[in-house]
């Protein structure tokens, strides 16, 4: 399984982290979501879906990474993710009363009004904060993979 | 009087980050003290928050069945410190992108051979 | 979407629309080129219109606070508890002055850089950069809120950063970023810490909240110290300034006319601490004499280094040292004064001077940054010993160059003549000292620029000169600061009257900043 270049690790360590890593990003998408009931959120959980990419340019090499999931297409990911933040947040003064007020309290989308007290985590609450957790999370991950992709890449013009 | 050890480290760190920063002459220790001098930042922001006998500021699965709490952290200051360690992380990436640029020009780390804007 | 919608969203508007621009425009650049060209510079220009609506309606009425996440700052989070937590902008006269040079200044760059940075890689990130640098600055000027202030605060160090070492083939513009970098991140973490103790002690992150129940203790005067310091680092003051030559050199032209612009937010936020945070409750006294000091060291220290330099860019960079000197001897005057009765006399007259030289000195130190690039576009150097008689060749770029070099020492009719006048007659009455360094600092200024005029514009034409001018587009962007140097030196009354005076009084009234934002004092 060694590639054109002969880089990367060994195939055990190859065939492993590619089975790992949807479980990595399904993991990074649970703490994304779940932001507004337990620790985490729009950044923590994109440094752990970072790390999944950042497993697969060890594990695979930086030139092979670069074919698949290139450094123009994590640019435009993250590009997407900061418009809809800033979309979302356009959409608190068109809909409500000011800039990031919070419109979606009490409609269908995520907008339950939790009880007070110890309760076990509802995830339908939170108005637009999962929202804006969501395109915070996409906005981390394609930022981070693309900044140690672009210097794995550099290093490895010098050989 | 233990509940002031974490003050005592965030000066000792701060001390250990300025010397790495002001004396030290490879460029990656210079970037290293300055995540040190972040860190102890961080630190305190975080000890700012603490009140004795509180649990973690959230109310989902609270232990042993408590309803309402009696005392909780303060949960400000735990922002402050997330959004403190998101910029540190950038900064970091934008000084060692500089870093790699640097060496592949000069050829040296050294920050006395990587001195040609002078007076 | 009628005007008064658009007046009362103002503030959140001119940080959004930046910042939505500059996510969308490395999506627009993959598209087409001359579309992202477009995009730049029509949101450039929508924000100009929008910051001289909203300064129009400052100056002649109020301040505008404005609430994010709801209708008003004292609205409380619904049903369960009793806590005002918002986050406020507030603009204010001082607000809507800064806000104006930074937006100017960001459009004569935009348009200037169409023509200058044709020919690199990596322009859509350019853009993007260039816009947030914009949100940067905006938002540090409109905040109202302290730890607002200190993200706002990386945002614009972390973007200028990153476009000083933009042409990283030239490997002194990667040194100078470095520099830049390892300073203001040091600046910032300082600002963090004074946060946390003013955090700390009061429980309050809201700065209209924190000057009701500022009282003076002694970690609130080591959080005073820590501003204080960090700020003039940033701005650029001696003895903290030796980044300010290293990095204003070697950053493409454009991007040092916004660097200056950079350094007037962390001016801004050093008044709005020291005037509207602490206000009466710090020991005037002493706080202004400090400022005086480092405005005096700023204005000699600055102005001896610059007369032995060969390179146009690195003098040009002494004197805007110097010249912060100028509008921190301004203030630090009014500080001084500030409580006593001669204030309204001459303090006010003196706090006039320095806020007047703010915009003064953006509009001309940015007019000779982007005609010494115009200088470099054409012959590839920036020394002085190897150029000469480019007037034969580059006449507009002559007669922008005369324009900014009358201007920045002082001669009538242009801007530089006014603020220092009112500057010279205030500091006076303090002590006579401080004018006759002033004045002399000025010569010398005029010195240092009729010997680059000299060099670089006089004498026989050089051998492999081509003719013509620069391109169309960077003469668009520097004329744009022209109009402004020349307007306001034909009609300095009417400036100071409408513009520079509510901006002073914003600053000096502790009590309508406290009042406007938190429901009577």
């Amino acid at each position: 399984m060694n590639d054109e270049n002969g880089e990367g690790l060994s195939p055990i360590v190859k065939i492993i982290s590619g089975m790992i890593f949807p479980f990595i990003m399904i993991f990074s998408l649970y703490v994304i979501m779940h932001g507004h009931l337990t620790p985490g959120g729009g950044f923590q959980g994109g440094a752990i879906g970072a790390s999944a990419i950042v497993m697969l340019i060890v594990a695979f090499g930086a030139r092979h990474t670069e074919k698949r999931a290139g450094e123009e297409k994590l640019s435009l990911f993250e590009s997407i993710g900061g418009t809809l933040f800033v979309l979302v947040a356009i959409l608190g003064f068109i809909m409500a009363a000011t800039f990031m007020s919070n419109f979606l309290v009490g409609s269908a989308i995520f907008g339950e009004i939790p009880p007070f007290g110890s309760n076990p985590g509802i995830l339908n609450t939170g108005g637009i904060l999962p929202i804006l957790n969501f395109a915070v999370g996409m906005k981390v991950i394609g930022g981070l993979s693309a900044v140690v992709l672009a210097m794995a890449l550099v290093s490895k013009e010098d050989d | 009087m233990i509940y002031n050890i974490p003050f005592f480290a965030v000066i000792i760190l701060i001390a250990v980050g300025m010397y790495a920063v002001i004396f030290r002459r490879n460029l990656i220790k210079i970037a290293i003290g300055i995540t040190i001098v972040e860190s102890a930042v961080n630190l305190f922001l975080i000890t700012l928050g603490y009140r004795e006998g509180g649990v973690a500021p959230i109310y989902t699965n609270l232990p042993a069945n408590v309803v309402i709490p009696g005392g909780m952290v303060l949960p400000v200051p735990q922002a402050l410190t997330l959004t403190s360690i998101v910029i540190g992380v950038a900064v970091l990436a934008l000084m060692l992108s500089f870093i790699i640029r640097i060496y592949q020009y000069y050829g040296t780390l050294d920050s006395k051979k990587v001195r040609r804007l002078k007076e | 979407m009628n005007v008064d919608w658009l007046l009362t969203h103002s503030p959140a508007l001119l940080i959004a629309i930046p910042l939505l621009a500059a996510f969308l425009t490395p999506v627009i650049d993959r598209i087409n080129k001359k579309a992202r060209d477009a995009f730049v510079i029509i949101v450039l220009i929508i924000a100009e219109i929008i910051m001289i609506a909203l300064a129009w309606d400052v100056f002649t009425g109020s301040a505008h606070i404005y609430t994010m996440g709801a209708s008003s700052p004292t609205a409380t989070i619904p049903a369960q508890a009793a806590v005002p937590i918002r986050i406020v902008l507030e603009v204010d006269g001082m607000s809507a002055f800064m806000g104006l040079i930074s937006t100017t200044v960001s459009l004569a760059a935009g348009f200037y850089s169409l023509a200058f940075v044709k020919k690199e890689t990596g322009q859509g990130r350019y853009y993007a950069l260039l816009l947030l640098m914009l949100v940067g600055m905006l938002g540090m000027e409109f905040t109202g809120d302290i730890f607002n202030l200190f993200v706002f605060l990386e945002v614009l160090s972390m973007a200028s950063a990153a476009l000083i070492a933009y042409r990283f083939y030239y490997g002194d513009a990667v040194e100078g970023a470095f520099k830049y970098c390892v300073v203001s991140s040091l600046g910032a973490l300082m600002v963090l810490f004074a946060i946390g103790l003013l955090y700390g002690q009061y429980d309050l992150l809201n700065m209209a909240a924190l000057a009701k129940v500022m009282k003076y203790t002694t970690l609130d005067r080591i959080a005073l110290v820590l501003l204080i310091a960090a700020f003039a680092m940033k701005c650029g003051a001696v003895p903290m300034h030796m980044w300010t030559p290293d990095s204003y050199t070697v950053a493409p032209a454009p991007i040092t006319a916004m660097l200056v612009a950079a350094s007037q937010a962390s001016l801004y936020a050093l008044f709005r601490i020291c005037f509207s945070l602490y206000g009466l409750t710090l020991d005037v006294t002493t706080v202004g004499i400090i400022i005086i000091a480092l405005g005096l060291l700023s204005m000699f220290v600055g102005v001896t280094m610059a007369l032995p330099q060969k390179d146009i860019k690195r003098l040009m960079s002494y004197h805007a040292v110097s010249q912060t000197g100028y509008m921190l001897l301004g203030v630090g005057v009014g500080l001084y004064l500030l409580g006593k009765p001669d204030f309204d006399t001459y303090g006010m007259a003196a706090m006039e001077g320095g806020i007047f030289h703010i915009i003064n000195h953006a509009l001309y130190k940015g007019l000779l940054f982007l005609t010494a690039g115009a200088i470099f576009y054409k012959v590839k150097t920036r020394n002085l010993n190897e150029m000469g008689g480019l007037a034969h060749s580059m006449k507009f770029t002559t007669i922008f160059f005369m324009i900014g070099a009358l201007a920045i020492a002082g001669i009538p009719p242009f801007n530089g003549f006014a603020s220092k006048l009112l500057i010279y007659e205030s500091a006076y009455h303090v002590s006579p000292i401080l004018s006759i360094i002033a004045m002399l600092v000025s010569i010398i200024t005029l010195a240092s620029f009729v010997k680059v005029f000299h060099s670089a514009f006089m004498g026989p034409p050089m051998e492999n000169a081509e003719e013509g001018d620069v391109p169309k587009s960077m003469i668009i962007g520097m004329a744009i600061l022209t109009v402004g140097i020349i307007l306001f030196g034909l009609f300095p009354g009417w400036v100071v009257s409408n513009i520079v005076h509510p901006a002073a009084q914003a600053l000096a009234a502790q009590a309508g900043y406290i009042g406007s934002v938190a429901g009577g004092a």
